[in-house]
């Protein structure tokens, strides 16, 4: 039985276990008196900030932002497809991978909002358009099913090496974040090579979708290993972009080549996110995300 | 299978099926069951896996809106249950040799029915409250009798179901509750959502008992455990003790518990505005279906796309194990 | 009579219709130590997807630690209608359960 299942899905099957960053994780975590990496919510984040035990510097926090307004946006755009997707069974999965973002994006947020004394919540919905970190990436739109897959594929094999590496930051919150956070992601990234795999392979129309799709979001790859004065300034405590490209390239490689999808072509789309210069897509997120909390400011909900 | 004539078989089968029902105990896919039992279950499982499927969109409506990330998350995990619940009841449903393509393209066609009050708008924050608590709350009352149906693969859907709705009620009955203790325009805000959405909900339990017509052959073949009636009293008075903590009111002067029938009372539901919304004459009806039809024809390229790539593996795995 | 002589489904047959994905029936080892029981079933167009979405469907809330997908196809089950003669042979065999050997109750150890 064992034999026919793994049969069935040895060419496609692609779960890498992550087991070294796991052990590493857990010892992190503990030694900043969180629960294990695997059980970290932003609630015990905040209640940490709150007794003194976890307060980012200046340039962590920074940091924290950026990685928060990245699975932040990426959440909400994500959330968009819960009850449209192309199947019901594709609902849940999209809805699971948009839950472990938004609960990425509230450790993060959560961590960065306690070196100024501001919750999750103030940074996410009182903030401007221009004190957003996320990368250009993230808040672009859903598109089809392929588009989202390509943004996915590209997130995801951006998000698991840097997690990866994340864990071994010598801010233990950091690292004890991306503890919990590289499992869900490598998820995240098998899902997305899944389906790769599958629209590129699957129909004419399909496969003409993908290429859409990739061509739409590559070129938006470049931003992400782009590293400046903050990255270089965090040291041990963060992960330098640059340094996670090559293994970007050869894991998305391996799933394009297979797929026999070539994005060599594509020309890199110039960034800013990271300084708040974001594109036309933005502000038109935050007026859905805001709307309600900024109708009641102070309420609480 | 051909029902001519009764045969030996059928004789046996429907003698066994009233042993079942006699002992209370449960009937399998397999197990020969009257064709009116098979239909009368398809009808109800399937239009209950459609009102979940329909049901995530006046939710899904504020998840991009919702006011803080942690209900966000809620929302998010709510609403996905809510996918996870239709696939469960499509499932079971699919025992009985109805599929779930044949399903959902009664629904997308709009032949088949689906729980009239999400064709009810949802305009503000707290109708996630009165949803959650009103709404999910009557259909815990409706849905924990119908874990002991007598056909077995609904009862276990139902037992998967109720487990994880008795947080939906949770959250819901707690959104409404900050709310209530909030600014003033918020305890408005709440106060009105649950004026909109309690005579909607008591008439989740169907039609009263001498206008409900399936009801007692449902009941006769222990799918049904409780009359509409029934239901719908009991869940009046839980209503009656829970707004109290809420320190809202119920829009309904009417409500009383009636002591020589120790029962509780509500006052008169409009009958005729219910059958004008399962007629397809609500506020939503269309746009519900539109956007199911939107996501199921959307998403059929990809459908077919991934049975393509199944089709072709295979193959190449075939050759190999030739070759 | 044997197993297959009831084997007829009730379900679409996998690849039938071009389009259709085929039902799969899921079993969940909820921890270590347990069989693997079965949860439900579901749609997916392969081993591997059924296997995800299968993850993401029955266990959202810890339910598991392994998960098994079977073709519902692939099932033969016994004919509920042979029912009194399939199961009949056992009935009525009760030396083969301990409480049948009454005499010894009360012996320490036995």
């Amino acid at each position: 039985m064992t034999q026919s299942l793994g049969d069935a899905s040895a060419s496609a099957t692609r779960i890498l276990p992550s087991s070294s960053p796991r052990s590493q994780a857990r010892d992190g975590a503990l030694a900043a008196g969180a629960p294990p990496g695997n059980a970290l919510r932003p609630e015990d984040i905040a209640l940490a900030a709150q007794q003194g035990a976890a307060k980012p510097g200046e340039d962590v926090a920074n940091y924290a932002l950026r990685l928060g307004d990245d699975a932040l946006i990426l959440a909400q755009r994500l959330a968009h497809w819960i009850s449209r997707a192309p199947e019901l069974e594709e609902d849940v999965a999209l809805g699971n991978i948009a839950l472990d973002q938004l609960g990425h994006a509230r450790s993060f947020l959560t961590y960065a909002g306690s070196a100024w004394g501001k919750t999750e919540d103030e940074l996410a919905y009182f903030r401007r358009e221009p004190e957003f970190r996320s990368a250009h990436l993230f808040e672009q739109p859903n598109g089809d099913f392929a588009a989202t897959i390509a943004r996915q594929f590209i997130v995801a094999n951006y998000q698991f090496p840097l997690y990866r590496a994340l864990v071994n930051s010598s801010d233990p919150l950091l690292a004890a974040i991306a503890a919990k956070a590289v499992k869900e992601v490598d998820y995240h990234r098998d899902h997305s090579t899944q389906w790769v795999l599958r629209l590129a392979g699957g129909t004419e129309e399909s496969r003409r979708r993908m290429i859409a799709g990739l061509k739409l979001m590559w070129p938006f790859v470049g931003e992400l290993f782009e590293d400046d004065a903050l990255t270089a300034r965090l040291g041990d405590a963060g992960v330098v972009p640059s340094s996670l490209k090559a293994e970007f390239d050869r894991a998305t490689a391996e799933v394009l080549d297979e797929a026999e999808l070539d994005v060599s072509a594509y020309p890199m789309a110039t960034g800013g996110g990271r300084q708040g210069r974001h594109s036309e897509h933005l502000g038109f997120v935050l007026a859905e995300l805001q709307v309600l909390a900024r109708e009641f400011p102070g309420a609480s909900w | 299978m051909a029902h001519e004539a009764p045969s030996e078989a059928d004789a046996a089968g429907a003698e066994n099926f009233e042993r079942i029902l006699a002992k209370d105990s449960r009937v399998e896919p397999k197990d020969w069951m009257p064709d009116a039992y098979r239909r009368s279950l398809v009808r109800q499982i399937s239009q209950h896996a459609h009102s979940e499927i329909i049901g995530m969109q006046p939710e899904a409506n504020w998840i991009t809106r919702a006011p803080s990330l942690k209900r966000k998350s809620i929302l998010m995990a709510k609403v996905q249950d809510e996918a996870g619940h239709g696939l469960y009841l499509y499932s079971a449903a699919e025992t009985l040799g109805t599929s779930r393509d044949e399903m959902m393209d009664a629904l997308v066609q709009g032949t088949a029915r689906y729980s009239s009050i999400f064709n009810y708008p949802t305009v503000t924050w707290a109708d996630m409250g009165a949803i959650g608590w009103m709404v999910d709350g009557a259909a815990i009352c409706n849905q924990v009798p119908l874990c002991r149906a007598s056909y077995g693969p609904y009862g276990r859907a139902m037992v998967r179901v109720c487990k994880e709705e008795s947080f939906h009620q949770r959250q819901g009955f707690e959104i409404l509750l900050e709310l209530a203790n909030g600014t003033p325009e918020q305890r408005a805000m709440a106060q009105d959502a649950v004026n909109r959405w309690y005579a909607p909900s008591l008439m989740m339990f169907g039609p009263p008992d001498d206008d409900s017509p399936n009801s007692k052959q449902s009941m006769a073949w222990n799918i049904k455990r409780f009359s509409n009636d029934e239901l719908r009293n009991r869940f009046v008075g839980m209503l009656v003790e829970q707004v109290k903590v809420l320190g809202l009111t119920l829009p309904d002067d009417e409500v009383r518990f009636n002591e020589d029938t120790k029962k509780w009372e509500h006052g008169p539901l409009d009958w005729e505005e219910f059958k004008e919304v399962l007629a397809g004459r609500g506020p939503c009806n269309a746009q519900r279906l539109e956007r199911r039809r939107s996501a199921h024809e959307d998403g059929a390229w990809v459908r077919e796309a991934a049975s393509a790539y199944a089709e072709k593996q295979a193959a190449e795995h075939a050759q190999k194990v030739a070759a | 009579m044997s197993p297959q002589e009831s084997t007829e489904s009730t379900t679409p047959a996998p690849g039938e219709g071009g389009h259709r994905w085929p039902l799969w029936e899921v079993f969940v080892r909820s921890s270590r130590g347990l069989s693997h029981v079965h949860a439900g079933s579901l749609h997916a167009p392969d081993a591997a997807m059924a296997l995800r979405n299968a993850r993401d469907l029955y266990t959202r809330r810890n339910e598991g630690v392994s998960i098994w997908v079977v073709p519902s196809d692939a099932i033969a089950a016994s004919d509920p209608d042979a029912k009194g003669a399939f199961f009949e042979s056992p009935q009525g065999k009760d030396y083969r359960h301990a409480t049948y050997y009454t005499k010894s109750e009360g012996v320490k150890h036995l």
